[in-house]
C-alpha cells in the first residue's frame, strides 16, 4: 500500500498535476511533508463557499416581493403575495420589499444582519432556455456556451496551497457543469445510506483497482480521488451516523441533507467549496400564491437553510451561501396560474461576516417601460460582480486570481458591500 | 508502465490533431465488439463469434431492419404476463388515476394515497420492460434508438398524471417510428397525452377565446412547449428563431391537447382532441412564413416547417453522431449527416446508415471514446455475464443511485450521453461496485447466481483487453481477475 502511495505520489508530481492524493492524517505521506506548505494561510484555509443553485428558475418576484409596488399587484391577480400587515402577507423586510411568508425560518438571519439580497440580478445574456442559462451561470461566461471548465472548478484552482481530496465537494449522484475542470471534485451523496459500507472498502479490493487505475487519465484521476475523498468522508459520517438515525426523519429531504453537510464540515477542516443544487422551481403551472406548489418549495428551502447555518455554528462566521437560479420568471402571471420563463431575479448573500439586512442593488422597476423586452423584471446587476465581490471581500482573492474565474468582471452600478 | 506511457502519447498526438486526414481505421479483430458496444449495449456471450461469422456489414444492416430479426419467444411471453402494458391511456387512467370529486367533494387523502400507491405497478412493469428489451432482445439497435428518442423527447414520470402514461408514450409515440421518418416521430410526440401533460400544452389557451371568456378562471397562452419544441425536439437553442416565435408557436399550439373531462360525458378522456374553442384562429407568422388561421391544420404546418429546417437536420444529426461516433464530433460528419437528413425527407435509418458507412465511426481515435452512461454501464456487465435476470430491482437501484432512475429526468432535455455528465469521482467508485458484487454472484437479479469466471468473460469480449488491464489484473489475486475485468476501463467505455 505504501509503496504504492509513494510511487504514485512521485508520478503525479512528476507530470506536474498538483492535486493531493491523500487526506490529511490517513496516510503516512502528510506527516512527512512540510507542514507549512498546508498551512500558508490558515486564516484563508477556514473561508468557506457554499452555493446552492435553484434549477428550473425561481420565480423571484415572489421570494422577494415588491410589495410596494401595484404593477406588482396589477400583474399578478390571483398568485401574488399580499402586502405586509395581511394576514398571510410578506414578512416586511424594509417597507418596500418582503419576505414569502413560507421563508420564515429564515427571517431571523435577516434580522440579525447575516442574510441579504441583491435584487434585479441576473445574467446579461438575454436567453430564456433553462439550460442554456444554467450554462452561463455555471461556466461564468455569459453569450459563450463553450467554456470547457466551470468558475468554482477555476475558483478551486486559484486557492493557496495544495489541495485535499474535499476541499471541493459537490452533493449528489453527478458532478455539475459548475465544478468541471482540471481540478479534481470530490462528489457525494448525503442520503440515509451515505456511509454503508462498500465491496470497494476492502482492502484487496481497493488494492486491486488502485493498481488497474493508476494512470494520468480521467477515469483514474475520478477514481483516485473517489477513493481519497470517501476514506475522510466515511470517518465523518461514521461518526454521526448513529446521532442522525436517532432523530425522526425530517420532512424535507433537503433539511437531512442541509445538517448533515453542516456536520462534515465541521468535521472536516478542509472542505473550502460546496455546491449543491434543489429542482422543481418551473412553475408554469399552478405555481399557488401563500401556499401551494412555490410555497411549499420555499418552505423547505428556508428550512433547509436554516438547519444549514444552525449546525455550521460558529463556521457560519467564516462561510458565505450564495443561493442563485438562472433567471427569474415573467412579471404577468400566465393563463394557468403559473408564470413563464423571465430574465431577472433575485439573488441570495447569507454568512456570518455578511453585512445582511439589506437588499443591494439597484431596482429597475416593474412598469412597461422599465421591464426587459416589456415583459421581465430587469438585470441591473451581473451575477458575476456579486461572486466576484464575494471572492474578492470573503475570499480575498486578488485580481488575478479573479481573472482566472470571471475573464470578465462587469462593474456594479453600485459597489456591492458583502462584507 | 511501458505500454501506458506509449498509449497515453498516442493519445495526446491524436488530441492534438483532431482531424488529422490519414487516420487509422480500427483494427479489424476490434470491428465486431465496436459495432455490438455502439449499436447495441455490449456482446453477450458468443456475440462476438456470431457478429465475425454473419459479416460486419451485415450484422449492421439487420439491426438496421429489425423486422427481419426474430424476437426472443421469452420476450413476448414475458410481456403477456404484464397487467399494465397493453393497457391504453384512458384504461390507465380509470384503472389506476387518482379518485375523482364525486359532487365536489375532494377524494378522502388516504383513498387517494392507496391508489397512488397501487398506480406504482405501472412504472414498475414499463421499467421492467425496458431492461429486459435491452438485455435480452437480439434487436439492440431498436432498444438503442427507442432509449436514445425518448431522451430526445423525455418526459418525467413523476409529474402529475404522467407516472400513468410514460411506458404508453414510450410504446406508442417512439418505439413504431424510432428507425422512421422524424416528421412521424415528432407528430406522435406531440398528441400524445404523456407530453401533453408534462409540457403544459394541454392548458394553452388563447386568452381571447370564447371558451375563456365562459371560464371561471381566465387562463391564457402557456409557452412551456411551445419553446421545448424548438429549442430541444427540433431547431436547437441556436436554430433560429425568437422569442417572438416561441409566442406565436404557442398560439398556434392553443387547443392542442386533450379532452380531459367531456362536458355531460362520464369519465375522462385522454385522447389526442383539439379544442378550436380555445385555439387562436388568427393568420400568424411562424419563422418568417405566413401560416393562415386554420385551427389543427395550422400546427401541422409549423411542424412541417420545423421537420424541415436546415436547422433541425443539424441539431439532430449532431446528437445521433454524438451518441454513435464522438462527445465532440467532426463538423465535417454532421453536416454530411446533416444533407442525407435533408435529401431523405428525415428518414432516421439512412441517417444511421450513413453514419454506419462513415470514416469517422470507424475511426481508430474513436473507438472505446465513449463513457458509458450508468444505463448503458449497468446493461452491459449484466450482458457480459450471460445471466438471465427475474430481479430487475438491484439494476434500478443501482441507476438511481448512480443519478440515473429511469424515466425520471425531470428536465425534458432529457439525459446527456457524454463523459462530462456521467464521469465522477462518486459515480466511479459505485460502478467498481457494482461490478465486483455482479462478478461474485452477489447481486440478487435471479435465484441461482455464482462468480462469474474469468476465462468466460475473457472470451466474452475475445480476449480484447489491453495489456495495461491484463498486467493489472495478473498482479492481483485469482478471485478478483473477473471482478476486475467487469470493473476495468474497457467496460466503462464502449
Amino acid at each position: 500500500m505504501m509503496d504504492m502511495n509513494r510511487r504514485q505520489f512521485l508520478k503525479y508530481l512528476a507530470s506536474m498535476f498538483v492535486i493531493s492524493l491523500f487526506p490529511l492524517g490517513l496516510t503516512g505521506w502528510a506527516g512527512g511533508l512540510d507542514d507549512n506548505i498546508l498551512s500558508t494561510s490558515p486564516q484563508l484555509k477556514r473561508k468557506k463557499l457554499i452555493v446552492l443553485f435553484q434549477r428550473g428558475a425561481v420565480d423571484g418576484l415572489s421570494v422577494v416581493v415588491p410589495y410596494g409596488e401595484g404593477r406588482y399587484y396589477d400583474a399578478r391577480p390571483t398568485i401574488a403575495i399580499p402586502s405586509s400587515g395581511n394576514a398571510n402577507g410578506v414578512l416586511d423586510l424594509n417597507g418596500y420589499f418582503g419576505l414569502h411568508p413560507a421563508l420564515s425560518s429564515v427571517l431571523p438571519l435577516w434580522q440579525n444582519k447575516t442574510l441579504g439580497f441583491v435584487h434585479a440580478c441576473g445574467s446579461p445574456d438575454p436567453t430564456r432556455s433553462h439550460f442554456d442559462a444554467q450554462n452561463f451561470m455555471e461556466c461564468g461566461t455569459p453569450g459563450n456556451p463553450s467554456t470547457p471548465d466551470g468558475w468554482m472548478n477555476r475558483l478551486l484552482s486559484v486557492l493557496p496551497g495544495l489541495h485535499a481530496p474535499t476541499q471541493a465537494v459537490s452533493l449528489g449522484a453527478v458532478l455539475p457543469r459548475i465544478f468541471q475542470g482540471k481540478m479534481n471534485v470530490s462528489n457525494i451523496t448525503l442520503g440515509k445510506n451515505a456511509a454503508q459500507a462498500m465491496p470497494i472498502d476492502r482492502p484487496m479490493v481497493e488494492g486491486a483497482f488502485a493498481e488497474l487505475y493508476k494512470g494520468n487519465d480521467p477515469l483514474s484521476q475520478a477514481y483516485l480521488q473517489g477513493q481519497n475523498a470517501r476514506k475522510q468522508l466515511m470517518t465523518d459520517l461514521q461518526q454521526h451516523m448513529e446521532m442522525a438515525s436517532q432523530g425522526a426523519p425530517s420532512p424535507s429531504g433537503f433539511t437531512d441533507s442541509a445538517q448533515r453537510l453542516a456536520r462534515l464540515i465541521n468535521d472536516d477542516a478542509n472542505i473550502q467549496l460546496v455546491f449543491l443544487d434543489l429542482g422543481g422551481w418551473d412553475t408554469h403551472v399552478n405555481q399557488g400564491s401563500v401556499k401551494g406548489q412555490l410555497a411549499n418549495h420555499l418552505s423547505g428551502l428556508g428550512d433547509g437553510l436554516a438547519a444549514l447555518v444552525n449546525g455550521l455554528g460558529s463556521a457560519y462566521n467564516d462561510t458565505v451561501i450564495l443561493v442563485m437560479s438562472e433567471f427569474g420568471r415573467t412579471i404577468h402571471e400566465n393563463g394557468d396560474g403559473g408564470t413563464d420563463h423571465g430574465h431577472g431575479n433575485a439573488m441570495w448573500v447569507m454568512g456570518g461576516g455578511v453585512k445582511g439586512g439589506v437588499i443591494q442593488g439597484q431596482w429597475p422597476g416593474l412598469d412597461t417601460q422599465d421591464l426587459y423586452e416589456e415583459r421581465d423584471l430587469a438585470v441591473s446587476t451581473d451575477f458575476r460582480s456579486v461572486i466576484a465581490a464575494v471572492l474578492r471581500q470573503h475570499m480575498l482573492l486578488n485580481d488575478e486570481q479573479l481573472g482566472v474565474v470571471f475573464p470578465t468582471i462587469p462593474q456594479p452600478q453600485a459597489p456591492l458591500r458583502i462584507i | 508502465m511501458k505500454t501506458f506511457l506509449l498509449s497515453s502519447l498516442i493519445c495526446f498526438f491524436s488530441l492534438t490533431q483532431p482531424h488529422c486526414i490519414s487516420a487509422a481505421e480500427i483494427p479489424s479483430q476490434l470491428k465486431a465488439l465496436h459495432v455490438l458496444n455502439r449499436l447495441g449495449f455490449g456482446p453477450r456471450p458468443g456475440d462476438i463469434q456470431r457478429v465475425n461469422a454473419m459479416g460486419i456489414e451485415n450484422y449492421i444492416h439487420r439491426q438496421l431492419f429489425p423486422e427481419t430479426i426474430p424476437e426472443t419467444p421469452a420476450i413476448s411471453q414475458k410481456l403477456n404476463e404484464l397487467t399494465t402494458y397493453s393497457l391504453n391511456p384512458n384504461e390507465l387512467f380509470e384503472e389506476y388515476g387518482p379518485p375523482p370529486r364525486v359532487n365536489g367533494v375532494s377524494p378522502d387523502p388516504e383513498m387517494a394515497k392507496e391508489q397512488r400507491k397501487r398506480a406504482r405497478i405501472i412504472l414498475q412493469e414499463t421499467i421492467k420492460v425496458k431492461l429486459m428489451r435491452a438485455i435480452e432482445s437480439p434487436r439492440q439497435l431498436q432498444e438503442v434508438m427507442v432509449d436514445f428518442w425518448y431522451n430526445h423527447f423525455n418526459v418525467y414520470a413523476q409529474k402529475g398524471l404522467d407516472h400513468l402514461w410514460v411506458g404508453n408514450y414510450e410504446n406508442e409515440a417512439i418505439r413504431p417510428y424510432a428507425l422512421g421518418r422524424f416528421r412521424d416521430l415528432l407528430e406522435a410526440t406531440s398528441r400524445h397525452p404523456a407530453m401533453l401533460f408534462y409540457l403544459d400544452n394541454w392548458q394553452n389557451v388563447d386568452p381571447n377565446s370564447f371558451m375563456n371568456a365562459k371560464a371561471k378562471r381566465s387562463r391564457g397562452l402557456n409557452e412551456n412547449y411551445a419553446r421545448e419544441l424548438m429549442e430541444l425536439h427540433t431547431l436547437g437553442v441556436n436554430g433560429g428563431y425568437t422569442q417572438d416565435d416561441v409566442i406565436v408557436l404557442a398560439r398556434i399550439l392553443t387547443g392542442w391537447g386533450f379532452r380531459g373531462k367531456p362536458k355531460g360525458g362520464s369519465g375522462r378522456s385522454y385522447d389526442f382532441y383539439f379544442n378550436e374553442r380555445r385555439h387562436d384562429n388568427s393568420d400568424k407568422i411562424f419563422l418568417g412564413q405566413s401560416i393562415a388561421g386554420n385551427e389543427e391544420q395550422e400546427v401541422e404546418e409549423a411542424l412541417d416547417i420545423l421537420a424541415k429546417s436546415p436547422a433541425t437536420a443539424r441539431h439532430i444529426c449532431y446528437q445521433l453522431a454524438q451518441y454513435f461516433v464522438a462527445d465532440d464530433p467532426d463538423p465535417a460528419l454532421v453536416s454530411g449527416l446533416a444533407q442525407k437528413f435533408e435529401d431523405t425527407d428525415g428518414d432516421i435509418r439512412a441517417v444511421l446508415q450513413a453514419i454506419f458507412d462513415s470514416p469517422q465511426f470507424w475511426d481508430d481515435r474513436n473507438y472505446g471514446n465513449k463513457f458509458k452512461t450508468p444505463y448503458q454501464y449497468v446493461i452491459s456487465l449484466v450482458r457480459a455475464t450471460g445471466e438471465d435476470v427475474t430481479n430487475y430491482q438491484p439494476l434500478i437501484g443501482m441507476m438511481r443511485q448512480l443519478g440515473m432512475p429511469l424515466y425520471e429526468c425531470q428536465t425534458p432535455d432529457g439525459y446527456k450521453n457524454t463523459q462530462d455528465a456521467w464521469l465522477n469521482p462518486d459515480g466511479m467508485l459505485r460502478r467498481i461496485n457494482f461490478a465486483t458484487a455482479l462478478a461474485f454472484g452477489r447481486v440478487n437479479i435471479n435465484d441461482d447466481q455464482f462468480p462469474v469466471p474469468y476465462e468466460d468473460l475473457l472470451a466474452v469480449f475475445d480476449d480484447q483487453f489491453s495489456s495495461t488491464t491484463l498486467e493489472a489484473v495478473q498482479k492481483a489475486p485469482a478471485r478478483l481477475h473477473g471482478v476486475m475485468l467487469l470493473g476495468s476501463p474497457e467496460m466503462m467505455k464502449r
